[in-house]
């Protein structure tokens, strides 16, 4: 048996030790927001964070993660970093098929936290290693700078009235 | 908003002279087989349907279900169904806004359904089946879907309007309420949809004028932003049912290749695998996870027998191609005029790879057959297919198939096809339990259904002016249409997608001959549909050859298309609004730096992109800025225009970049995003859209952008350095300076670094 802390809740799971955190989460736990786009961390659609910190949850063996707390899509929005992100995500509709979004929001999230301000060079470096076939590049840059500043960068949706 | 409910002589469905001057752009000409086989075709209705009222009964039979698409329960919940699939065109929302304008809802008050395959009732006019694809769903739905919102609300109304004993025409109908100025009343529809249930069908409705839009041309916020935000949406690799067990998949690698024999004893001892199966071609592992069946599928000694294919190359398939453009009969496709025998000759031959799909959400398909049942999960672009092939499959009749379908995470095509779906249930009707069935990334690439290579010769003669007086294009490629819908082939076997954009282009040529020679490739490596389709291949070739024809002419890329477009008021205003945006010819780039322009009316939309782009004395391209004109006709929401064409740009501009699949051995040779290479945030330009305001009907726009995006980005790397690329993708080595920089690129690539720019 494993234990594993996700999202605030302590899972135990009896899985083989170098099964991907992933496939734990979405086949085990039941968790299936996280995303499997390529297997071999080249896509970044199953970004989860450790403590915090963003990684690839489709390489890394559950036996690794240990004692990190493990938070998904589902659970990011209880951050301060998570909730702005999210918010921007809204405002600007970044999402298209939305397939690679949740990978998208969790690395820019943990971008947040750690770079309240980020650059152009920062977004970067820390998005460049989730890939969006849709090509929503160009609202993600300008969402994560909007969640950062809180002012307008590009066209803003109208929500649905009641709607957050 | 205000509707008024009086009849009006005015409000006319589409008329048949402007449904045969729409269907003549895009992918439709593919789709509309009724017009060329002679039969009628089901297509969606805004008035209740003789099989509605099982599809209402299905829906939980709402007291008020006035048509296909909308249903209104008493509790006043109004919930819309989808006669497309959302897979990331945004569809959804302006389905739900087109509903909604007429319905009087706002989107908050509506929950978005999928719809069950069923051709009477949702079958696209514009394509004669229940398929989303060609970028048709809003040109074909425009009219209907409004409609059937105005249905609903005159129902709505006269069934207020007969408890108030007042006039009908002086209700007001908005936010789900009906309202009655006059005297104050006010009812939701909730309240009323019983009685607007038992009502008889309007004969005629009347539309609102543009003018009077109050949901259409906002930009309201996507109807599947919240859930897709928060990782709440239903993929259907996300579908879970009782008992279900995952599996994995993997195909004989070889195209047409046979699956002789596995031995399993090694995957059988892996803890968690429960089956392993076989097909004629390929086999399953099946376990209580994916890890179980992957880890299972990896231990797994697999013979196959490779087949006739065993020795294809790339360049086998490429060296057939050229024989074919040299030795075979072509088809005409447009022929105005005669060559001149005098004049300046300009020729050039353009080759296209094979290119994959790979949509995000690898292909999956979830499948739990018995003995009378056989039902099935999947997000398809073309559910009635699936329901099809699998009733061919189980031998059970197709109302005992249901399929469920689901959010698509990327189709770009590939979800046109029904062969992932068929062999998903070719192995589930094997076991006893539901099974969900996931294609590797590996696999979804190397059993993609490619997009066709091609190998073009086009060619101009050029007056005394520059002005090209004869223009010719040899268009030599294998046909998607004639696999996928062979009876929509034109009488004379022509693939009218093929040739679209070049047959027809938007500038003044006064003599013109545009032919295609077919060359299948061998069986066992299918070809299919791309997003673009015909338009993206015809737009490289012709819009780089204008630029060529430009440059032989001495003349300036832009001025050189004015002239051409003198008659083509429409497209010349979207040349000079881009070439205002960027700049052009404003102020001297710098060295290596360029900018490509093309220009194109591909999917019953108008479209011009300025690349800029800077390479490097190593050849690497650097993407600097992108500025798109478009004229789309009514845009029904100007933020998912922008996201489609932005979007649409940045998926052209990395196939031109980046893909290409190549064959060796009979297979292909690419496995994976680290080979076959997609575009990064960091390599993306900033994409200005300017989209110009119009009330001509909407155009299409899921692939405008991606088929507009090559030439441009070929007639930039021209313009910076010189180099003209006749080959997709782009080659670094062809563009670097040197032979220093050669060697320096040769020397990276062999680290593994990428030049830095």
């Amino acid at each position: 048996m494993i234990v594993l802390r996700v999202n605030g809740d302590e899972h135990s799971v009896d899985v083989p030790a170098d099964m991907p955190l992933l496939w734990v989460l979405r086949d085990v736990i039941g968790l299936t927001g996280t995303k499997f786009g390529c297997g071999i961390a080249q896509c970044g659609a199953c970004t989860v964070h450790l403590d915090g910190q963003a990684v690839r949850s489709c390489v890394l063996p559950v036996s690794a993660v240990g004692e990190k707390a493990i938070t998904t899509i589902e659970a990011v929005g209880n951050s301060a970093s998570g909730q702005k992100i999210q918010k921007a995500w809204l405002d600007v509709d970044v999402v298209q098929c939305g397939y690679c979004q949740s990978g998208q929001i969790m690395s820019a999230a943990a971008l947040l936290t750690r770079v309240p301000n980020p650059s152009d060079a920062d977004i970067d470096a820390a998005m460049s290693g989730n890939i969006c076939r849709c090509g929503t590049y160009v609202r993600i840059r300008a969402a994560i700078k909007q969640a950062a500043t809180g002012k307008a960068e590009i066209l803003q949706t109208i929500a649905p009235e009641g709607a957050a | 908003m205000m509707h008024k409910t009086s009849l009006a002589a005015s409000q006319t469905p589409i008329d048949i002279d402007r449904r045969n001057a729409l269907k003549l752009t895009g992918l439709s000409i593919a789709f509309l087989w009724g017009a060329t086989s002679g039969t009628a075709h089901a297509a969606m209705n805004a008035r209740r349907q003789s099989s509605d009222a099982a599809a209402a009964a299905a829906d939980g039979n709402p007291p008020f279900a006035p048509n296909a698409f909308i249903r209104i329960d008493s509790n006043g919940a109004v919930r819309l169904v989808m006669p497309t699939v959302e897979m990331g065109q945004g569809i959804y929302t302006g389905i739900s806004m087109m509903l909604a304008e007429e319905l009087g809802v706002d989107l908050g008050q509506i929950k978005v359904e999928h719809s069950p395959p069923n051709e009477q009732l949702y079958a696209n006019p514009y394509i004669g089946g229940q398929i989303t694809g060609g970028s048709t769903s809003t040109r074909g739905q425009y009219q209907v879907l409004r409609e059937a919102g105005a249905v609903a609300r005159t129902l709505l109304v006269t069934a207020a309007a007969e408890r108030w004993h007042v006039d009908p025409s002086t209700c007001t109908v908005a936010h789900g309420v009906v309202s009655h100025p006059g005297s104050g009343r006010k009812l939701p529809f909730g309240a009323l949809a019983k009685s607007a249930g038992a009502l008889p069908m309007p004969a005629k409705v009347t539309l609102k004028e543009p003018k009077d839009f109050a949901i259409i041309g906002k930009p309201l916020r996507r109807v599947d932003s919240l859930d897709k935000t928060r990782g709440a949406t239903q993929y259907g690799i996300d579908v879970r049912v009782p008992g279900m067990k995952v599996a994995t998949v993997k195909a004989c690698p070889t195209f047409g290749g046979r699956l002789v024999g596995v031995d399993e004893r090694r995957t059988r001892a892996i803890p968690g695998v429960i089956d392993v199966l076989r097909l004629e071609n390929a086999v399953a592992v099946v376990g209580e996870h994916f890890w179980a069946a992957k880890q299972g599928m990896d231990a797994l000694e697999i013979l196959w027998d490779p087949g006739e294919n065993a020795g294809l190359t790339t360049a086998g398939l490429r060296g057939a191609l050229a024989d074919a453009l040299r030795n075979d009969k072509s088809i005409v496709a447009r022929e105005e005029g005669k060559r001149p025998a005098d004049g300046k000759v300009i020729e050039a031959l353009y080759q296209l790879p094979m290119m994959a799909h790979a949509p995000m959400e690898p292909l999956n398909t979830t499948v739990a057959v018995t003995a009378d049942k056989c039902e099935i999960w999947v997000g398809t672009q073309v559910p009635t297919r699936c329901v099809a092939g699998a009733a061919k499959i189980t031998g059970l009749p197709p109302e005992k198939i249901v399929l469920h379908n689901q959010y698509i995470g990327g189709g770009f095509g590939r979800r046109l096809e029904s062969d992932s779906v068929e062999q998903a249930v070719r192995f589930a009707k094997q076991v006893k339990y539901p099974v969900k069935i996931i294609w590797t990334r590996e696999e979804d690439i190397r059993q993609d259904i490619v997009r066709p290579m091609y190998h073009d010769h086009i060619s101009a003669v050029l007056g005394t002016d520059g002005r090209p007086v004869w223009f010719g294009d040899r268009i030599t490629g294998g046909t998607v249409l004639g696999r996928w819908l062979p009876m929509a082939m034109g009488k004379n076997g022509l693939d009218g997608d093929l040739v679209e954009c070049a047959a027809k282009t938007p500038y003044d040529l006064p003599n013109v001959k545009v032919e295609w020679i077919r060359h299948d490739m061998p069986d066992g490596l299918l070809v299919g549909w791309w997003r673009g389709v015909g338009p993206t291949h015809n737009l490289f070739v012709v819009e780089s050859f204008m630029d060529e024809l430009a440059h032989s002419a001495g003349k300036d890329p832009l001025e050189y298309r004015r002239a051409l477009l003198q008659k083509n008021p429409r497209a010349l205003a979207l040349l000079d609004l881009a070439a205002e945006k960027i700049g052009w010819n404003k102020a001297a780039l710098a060295p290596r730096v360029g900018r490509g322009i093309a220009l194109g009316e591909p999917f019953g939309s108008h479209v011009c992109l300025i690349v800029e782009v800077e390479v490097s004395a190593q050849g690497e391209v650097r993407l600097r800025r992108a500025v798109v004109a478009l004229d789309c006709g009514i845009a029904i929401n100007p933020s998912s225009v922008e996201a489609q064409i932005q979007g649409g740009v940045i998926f052209g501009l990395s196939a031109a970049l980046y893909s290409g699949i190549t064959v060796k051995k009979g297979a292909i040779e690419q496995s994976n995003f680290h080979d076959y290479r997609s575009l990064r945030i960091n390599e993306t330009p900033q994409i200005e859209v300017y989209c110009v305001q119009s009330s001509q009907p909407p155009g299409g726009l899921g692939e405008v952008g991606t088929a507009i995006a090559a030439p441009a980005l070929g007639n930039a790397i021209f313009a910076a350095c010189g180099v003209r690329l006749r080959t997709l993708p782009v080659e670094t080595r062809l563009l670097a300076q040197s032979a220093e920089a050669l060697k320096q690129v040769v020397e990276n690539q062999a680290e593994g670094r990428r030049t830095p720019v």
